[in-house]
């Protein structure tokens, strides 16, 4: 039985869960998206451009599937938008604490009858507790 | 495809479109693999069609790949995609060939950003996925 999903979840937290950036991962992640960049496949480019190691590329964090808050039943989600916003790129041995935060649930009458819109928040810090990325996931849920 | 030169851009320029091979069914497996959707909708086409879909879709979040690999492609080794914010509107399938398009919205010369407008369409102006990125150049010391 999902979580009633309306405004008194708004502001609930997940607990964090951490995440090792793998240079594996990395690779294989760029590989099925087809995306060539050297600074996800060549770390002596990655390197000399000063980073150190391989970059991961932007929607990475996808990667990081981090428990939220309440249970929404994944039949019933369509994914709505999605936003990635970063204070510096991820990189190969990064370790990455993430938790999810219910930012908003809005209720909607729409094509397929009456929908939910939820804002999920994902926030990522390294290990010396810096910010690294904020995820803003927009969810239909019908 | 060239990195983006800051001394030549400006806003509402244009840049070359990123055309991408099209989708195969076995990229939709690879990305479920590496980012671990594992939602059948994306893989299984009997699973597609239980939930009214016409076959498999591909994930949302690959189109956004797209994007991605397009900002990236854009910034080089100059900088870094700072931000990323996309909407899906329309489904995309197995065999569709994504063309991903941008125009320079905004030049912060003090920032060093640029910003553009994406979108990823198989068909000309109707983009499947739509969004902007805020790609952060270093400055230049």
């Amino acid at each position: 039985m999902a979580t009633q999903l309306d405004e008194s979840v708004v502001g609930m937290t997940s607990s964090p869960q951490e995440f090792e950036v793998e240079r594996g991962a990395i690779r294989r992640f760029a590989e099925a998206v087809g995306d060539p960049n050297p600074l996800y496949h060549d770390e002596a480019h990655a390197r000399a451009c000063g980073y150190a190691g391989l970059l991961a590329p932007p929607t990475f964090p996808t990667t990081f599937r981090v428990a939220l808050p309440i249970e929404i039943d994944a039949a019933r989600i369509l994914h709505g938008e999605q936003e990635y916003a970063y204070t510096r790129p991820i990189v190969a041995g990064d370790v990455i604490r993430c938790a999810t935060t219910i930012r908003s649930v809005r209720q909607r009458e729409g094509s397929l009858g009456k929908m939910t819109i939820v804002v999920i928040e994902t926030t990522g810090t390294d290990r010396a507790g810096q910010p690294v990325f904020t995820g803003t996931s927009t969810i239909i849920v019908h | 495809m060239p990195q983006l030169d800051w001394s030549t851009i400006t806003v509402g320029q244009e840049l070359p479109p990123l055309v991408k091979p099209p989708i195969t069914k076995k990229q939709l497996v690879m990305y479920a693999g590496a980012s671990g959707d594992f939602n059948l909708i994306h893989t299984d086409v009997e699973t597609a069609r239980e939930v009214g879909l016409p076959g498999i879709i591909a994930h949302g979040m690959l189109s956004m790949g797209f994007l991605a690999h397009y900002a990236g492609e854009l910034v080089g080794d100059q900088g870094f995609v700072q931000r990323l914010k996309v909407r899906f509107s329309g489904m995309v399938f197995p065999g569709d060939v994504l063309t991903c398009r941008a125009k320079v919205t905004a030049k912060d010369e003090q920032a060093r950003t640029i910003t553009l407008k994406l979108s990823a369409e198989r068909e000309a102006d109707k983009p499947l996925t739509s969004g902007e990125a805020v790609l952060q150049l270093r400055n230049q010391s």
